[in-house]
């Protein structure tokens, strides 16, 4: 099917078309942060930068009920585990920076490995159609394009919108992005003007992103070269191990599962960990692998530039989206570090 | 499909504690459903996820056999919430059991040639597997020559002494038992595993050594091994790590780009020489 | 600000070069605007990259305990009056941290540039008590007096308390202001609007733990947080643990805590967190008429017991 524009004047017709068969989410501001909440109607927001924390909470919710148990060993069926959690209903997220989609592309390949696959995180991904939203004008502190990536790079999305100032064009990617296409209202043919607009768009928005950092020679040491590199031992003094970077970054995974029991009921749950905690390695005989923030700081930036492109073909486990650069309390910029392990 | 955070119910079979300070105890677990136990197919060296509902999980070597029908075994050291949790448990109690998971030690590999299989403390839960495995009428004259060199502390902290009693006798394997001093109503081989190894001088000559113990055993191991002419790619190592998810997912027990919960928990000295030392 | 670079850099050269200390704890320019970054100067090469301007917001304090090294410590009247509370509670020693004391007129909070300026921001000028605001296609200007952080506009130590020397001469210190106006009117409200208050105020609470981290007073080998035999309170974002964590955070803080605002500047979903410690200081200082950090010879109160301390809330 060929591209479509939807006018930003129709965008309520477009919304209320899907909410029959689809939740639809899209960016709006809440406490002057912009987020994704559910919207019925074309009240949304278009022109922002970015959300404030990374989307994958929509996949991977911070805490999450796993299974369910009872601990009354009068219970026959006590102590065993019953699988918990809603199921997700179908819904449609509008909105979504390439660099986001592009990290649930590196995310679905650590969900999945060659023996087993994550239920949790594949049901909600299975309901979910991504509308992304291009970039016409990057933050000062992204650089997707360093990192396979771009301001209005695919990967990962089903539909891709381009903001071309009265309208949005709509390019549909993948079977979930027809079938939505399909089924909403408000859409007319495009012209070959509009897709002329979108390809200067994207060329001026790439030519903007001026902050670059190159990984070649990363990709070519050996794992031990770069572990013992001397760089290491002044980045880490002024970090505070904090786990800001971990949790507002869109490829950051780790996790941690613990049982919470309340009377004679619990739950397994898991919650977001990061590697940045002393208890994240701690060994139960009080032997810890990475003692000191030197260990834990390298090893963040190892696992994401080069743990990771060596276990997933090549997928760096960064895109470029700079909310680690925003918000580290002391100002560890992720860029400087990768020039220094490249350098 | 399977979901894979999803533990097999069993039940606590058999209680046995192994060592004279209470803190070591084998735990016998007979799978609730057949099809459970059947989909269970694991191989020595690989280990599974102990679940107690309430409590958490632990990653625990697998101790006994797939030769061994019917049960598992599974040799538990007291150490935090879990652990505790676990030692508190009475036969007939429910738990769960999640896995086989890791990788295994390269038995296919193996045959053809002469093992030498060294083993400190409490790391020789999944020995026992590869030994009694390797023993079996079935697989035995798959291997050459079987060396077993076990330490303990004290002749009170040998687990599994029906076991090695019993291979003491046997022709077929040579096994060295030894305390680290002097222990009264010990008649056994006094000394650390490291002088030990040295003393018996298994040859490299088509050999693997299996080694598997506390951090300054392997310490001292190594050199001993090295001197012998055991190349790097002749010693087999199993990893501990802390571990939650134990399917490669939740990035916690990394060494290196490699998981040791999926791509170990056994690995060559080879290998373990290319990756960082965070474990 | 520009005299305070220029007087910071000479001291850490001077002391670096007369071996005084093995290292200068300072700020360097950050890689972003509105930003600086905590810098280790080590020699007198490494010395020149100091800096201070109106966003030394983090506590360089906070770096302190446990070290065995000798260090200097540029520190504002707030950063001053924790290293003191680090020394009378044996985390350093007097003879070790050399403190380079800066008079402050304030700091300015970021997320008040950031919602009266939404569009990306490349380049910040400031001059005169004004900053220059440059973006793709716009230039504004922002008085500094109207984004100052809160505990700064009712900063009642401007001035180090504490110091082996002042880099340039005292501040006049705020006089007539009330540093508990806010408070005042949230002690009047009902105890379950109080609590909904605080509720809603941590709902955004992402356990980052940035504040702990960031806070000079949080120290502890193991934080309660972190404990497992007995685990004493659950790692997930439900309320009853998410407020659990602050409240107690803020317990353990009492008596101890300067308002350096470190822990709201960290936080990175711009909670006002200090709404927890500030009562507390509140009350400490009511009762007891304690101000930490004032002087290395005053002990802490919930640290002592004397016979006339106040006890009507002994019920």
């Amino acid at each position: 099917m060929a591209e479509m524009i939807l006018k930003k004047s129709d965008l309520a017709e477009f919304v209320k078309s899907l909410l029959n068969d689809y939740q639809v989410l899209a960016p709006v501001k809440e406490d002057q942060k912009v987020n994704f909440a559910p919207v019925e109607d074309g009240e949304f927001l278009l022109d922002f930068q970015n959300t404030f924390s990374s989307p994958k909470h929509l996949f991977f919710p911070q805490s999450e009920k796993m299974f369910e148990f009872s601990t009354d060993r009068a219970d026959e069926g006590a102590c065993i585990l019953k699988e918990a959690g809603k199921k997700t209903p179908p819904r449609v997220v509008f909105g979504i920076r390439p660099c986001d989609a592009k990290a649930f592309q590196v995310l679905d390949k650590i969900f999945r490995n060659d023996q087993y696959s994550d239920p949790y995180w594949f049901g909600k991904r299975e309901a979910t159609v991504l509308i992304g939203l291009g970039c016409n004008h990057p933050c000062p502190t992204c650089f997707c394009t360093s990192v396979n990536c771009g301001p209005f790079h695919e990967e990962g999305l089903d539909v891709l919108a381009v903001d071309l100032g009265d309208g949005l064009l709509l390019k549909p990617l993948t079977e979930k992005g027809l079938k939505v296409f399909k089924q909403a209202k408000g859409l007319k043919p495009a012209d070959d003007q509009a897709g002329e607009k979108a390809a200067v768009l994207k060329s001026e928005a790439e030519k903007a992103i001026t902050s670059k950092v190159f990984t070649d020679q990363i990709a070519q040491r050996a794992v031990m070269e770069l572990f013992e590199a001397a760089h290491w031992e002044r980045v880490h003094e002024s970090c505070l191990n904090c786990g800001t970077c971990t949790y507002v970054c869109p490829t950051c995974h780790c996790f941690d599962i613990q049982d919470e029991v309340a009377g004679a009921v619990g739950d397994r749950v898991r919650n977001w960990d990061t590697c940045m905690s002393w208890l994240f390695t701690m060994h139960g005989s009080g032997h810890n692998p990475r003692p000191g923030r030197k260990e834990r700081v390298r090893q963040r930036f190892m696992h994401k530039f080069k743990y990771i492109p060596l276990k997933r073909d090549g997928e760096i486990g960064c895109v470029g989206c700079g909310r680690c650069i925003n918000l580290c309390p002391v100002n560890i910029d992720v860029r400087d570090v990768v020039r220094n392990m490249n350098a | 499909m399977q979901n894979p955070y999803q533990p097999y119910p069993v039940r606590i079979d058999k209680i046995i504690v192994e060592t004279e300070d209470k803190n070591l105890r084998t735990f016998r677990l007979v799978f609730l459903n057949p099809e459970d136990e059947k989909a269970f197919n694991y191989t020595p060296g690989q280990f599974a996820e102990l679940s107690l509902a309430g409590y958490g999980e632990i990653p625990i070597g697998i101790a006994s056999s797939p030769t061994e029908k019917g049960y598992l075994l599974f040799t538990v050291n007291k150490v935090g919430s879990v652990t505790s949790a676990l030692h508190n448990m009475k036969e007939g109690d429910l738990m769960g059991v999640r896995g086989p998971l890791g990788n295994s030690y390269p038995l296919k590999e193996l045959e053809g040639r002469n093992v030498v299989i060294i083993a400190g403390g409490f790391a020789v839960t999944t020995l026992r597997s590869t030994i009694t495995w390797m023993l079996d009428p079935a697989h035995r004259d798959k291997y050459g020559k079987i060396i077993f060199i076990y330490g303990a502390r004290t002749p009170g902290m040998l687990l599994y002494e029906e076991e090695w009693s019993a291979w003491q006798k046997r022709d077929d394997i040579d096994a060295y038992i030894t305390v680290d001093r002097e222990f009264p109503g010990w008649n056994g081989m006094v000394g650390f595993v490291p002088a030990v190894t040295e003393q018996v001088g298994p040859s490299p000559e088509n050999s693997s050594a299996l080694v598997c113990g506390p951090p300054i055993m392997i310490k001292f191991t190594q050199p001993v091994l090295e001197k012998l002419g055991f190349s790097e790619e002749q010693i087999i190592m199993s990893l501990e790590n802390r571990m939650k998810c134990g399917i490669g997912i939740c990035g916690r027990c990394n060494v290196g780009p490699e998981y040791v919960c999926k791509d170990g928990p056994v690995f060559t000295l080879a290998q373990l020489n290319q990756l960082p030392k965070e474990y | 600000m520009e005299t305070r670079t220029e007087k910071i850099r000479e001291t850490a050269k001077r002391l670096l070069s007369e071996g005084k200390v093995d290292l200068v704890i300072g700020y360097r320019a950050g890689t972003i605007p509105l930003r600086t970054a905590p810098y280790f100067a080590r020699t007198v090469e490494e010395a020149e990259n100091l800096i201070w301007n109106s966003h030394c917001r983090i506590n360089l304090a906070n770096f302190l305990p446990r070290r065995k090294d000798r260090v200097a410590v540029t520190a504002k009247g707030c950063d001053a009056r924790n290293i003191v509370n680090h020394i009378i509670e044996n985390q350093i020693r007097r003879d070790q941290v050399y403190i380079i004391g800066v008079p402050c007129e304030g700091m300015v909070e970021l997320d008040l540039v950031l919602e009266k300026e939404g569009r990306p921001i490349q380049e910040v000028i400031e001059s005169n008590g004004k900053l220059t605001l440059k973006g793709r296609d716009f230039s504004t200007s922002l008085d500094r007096a109207e984004v100052l952080r809160q505990n700064c506009l009712t900063c009642a130590h401007r001035n180090p308390t504490v110091y082996d020397e002042l880099v340039v001469d005292q501040v006049a210190e705020l006089e007539g202001v009330d540093r508990y106006v806010d408070l005042k009117e949230l002690l009047a409200q009902s105890d379950a609007e109080r609590y909904a208050y605080f509720q809603n105020l941590v709902k955004d609470c992402i356990r980052c733990y940035a504040c702990r981290d960031a806070c000079p007073l949080c120290y502890c080998h193991v934080c309660f947080v972190d404990e497992t035999m007995p685990q004493w309170l659950g790692k997930s974002i439900d309320p009853p643990d998410v407020m659990t964590y602050h409240l107690l955070r803020a317990f353990h803080c009492t008596g101890r805590c300067t308002d350096c605002g470190a822990c709201e500047a960290a936080c990175p979903m711009n909670i006002k967190v200090r709404q927890f410690t500030r009562l507390l200081e509140k009350d400490v200082k009511e009762l007891y008429g304690y101000e930490a950090g004032l002087s290395l010879e005053a002990k802490p109160p919930l640290t002592v017991y004397r016979p006339d301390d106040p006890q009507e809330f002994i019920k």
